[in-house]
């Protein structure tokens, strides 16, 4: 379980990597790709099911998006001619698509069938007064047992800020 | 936007401290009664959008209040993430957010061990984004129109 962690994170890691360097933007967005399929392979493998949808389904959109955007933008390049290098690549994606196969494969096994779902922690919130201590149960498990996704919430919030300074301050500070 | 009549200005200064201060109760008290940092951060953030709306726009002071605010904003979620860290290190569990304060007797304001802190944070958070929003939406105005 662990090692197929941190392999999906050292993937993830070589992907954003990747999407740094990249020539163009379309291999960089694709390849920022990996980052967001492996994360749905990780909260699958952390036993966080309901995550996986809702990353699953957030990655697809974004990522039809942006190469929409991307291809509607920027210019063709002209194509090259097939070559060593092209038929390294197609290797590359081939193993890569195996990897993913087999991880998905690997994680989906460690689930209960569909429709009887009963998550590991249902039974651990039916005690959460007693084990986080606040009497509100709602800010138990938002603030204790689902820590993760508060941060992931107030990240998003954090985003959204970023973003609206960035498109609406054009000129920038004073002073540069 | 000039601001509004006298009238409303008055009853603003009146209400605009009550409303922080039931913002603050609410994420105070998060761990006790419905509510919560996202909750009480709205209602905080939404006594400082009433006061803009009523008094009008002073361009420079609001300037001012958003680099500052910007600085709260990031600096409540890096804390957010500190308290996360401290459960890694204090628990001696190693758990990401394990709780490493005493839960306390539940029902007072001081038990539910990390919670209240999340809460505050949360809450800072969240009025600072609502309100940097709000405030870069009435500044930035002239030069989105250019």
């Amino acid at each position: 379980m662990e090692i197929y962690l941190i392999i999906m994170l050292v993937l993830m890691i070589c992907g954003s990597l990747f999407s740094l360097h990249a020539k163009d933007l379309l291999s960089a967005v694709i390849s920022y790709g990996i980052v967001g399929f492996g994360l749905v392979i990780s909260f699958l493998l952390l036993q966080a099911p309901d995550l996986a949808i809702v990353q699953v389904v957030v990655e697809i959109v974004t990522l039809v998006i942006m190469i929409a955007v991307i291809k509607d933008t920027t210019e063709e390049q002209n194509k090259q001619t097939a070559s060593f290098s092209h038929f390294v690549y197609l290797l590359v994606l081939l193993l890569f698509t195996i990897a993913f196969y087999l991880a998905f494969e690997k994680v989906s096994g460690g689930l209960s069938p569909f429709g009887q779902h009963v998550t590991r922690m249902a039974t651990a919130y039916t005690y959460g007064v007693n084990t986080t201590g606040s009497a509100n149960l709602v800010t138990g498990v938002v603030f204790g047992f689902r820590a993760y996704d508060t941060l992931g919430e107030a990240t998003v919030l954090f985003t959204a800020v970023i973003g609206v300074l960035t498109i609406l301050r054009l000129k920038g500070k004073k002073g540069e | 936007m000039k601001g509004m009549t006298i009238i409303v200005k008055k009853v603003t200064q009146f209400i605009a401290p009550i409303i922080f201060i039931f913002g603050l109760y609410i994420v105070f008290y998060g761990h006790l009664s419905p509510g919560g940092g996202f909750a009480g951060g709205v209602i905080m953030a939404s006594s400082f959008i009433l006061q803009i709306l009523a008094n009008g726009e002073i361009l420079d002071k609001l300037r001012q209040e958003e680099s500052g605010l910007e600085f709260l904003e990031s600096g409540a979620i890096l804390g957010f993430i500190i308290i996360a860290a401290l459960g890694l290190i204090l628990s001696g569990s190693f758990v990401f957010f394990s709780n490493f304060l005493h839960n306390g007797v539940i029902g007072r304001l001081l038990s539910a061990g990390i919670i209240p802190i999340e809460n505050i944070i949360v809450g800072t958070e969240v009025c600072a984004a609502i309100t940097t929003i709000f405030i870069a939406l009435v500044v930035y105005k002239d030069e989105v129109a250019l």
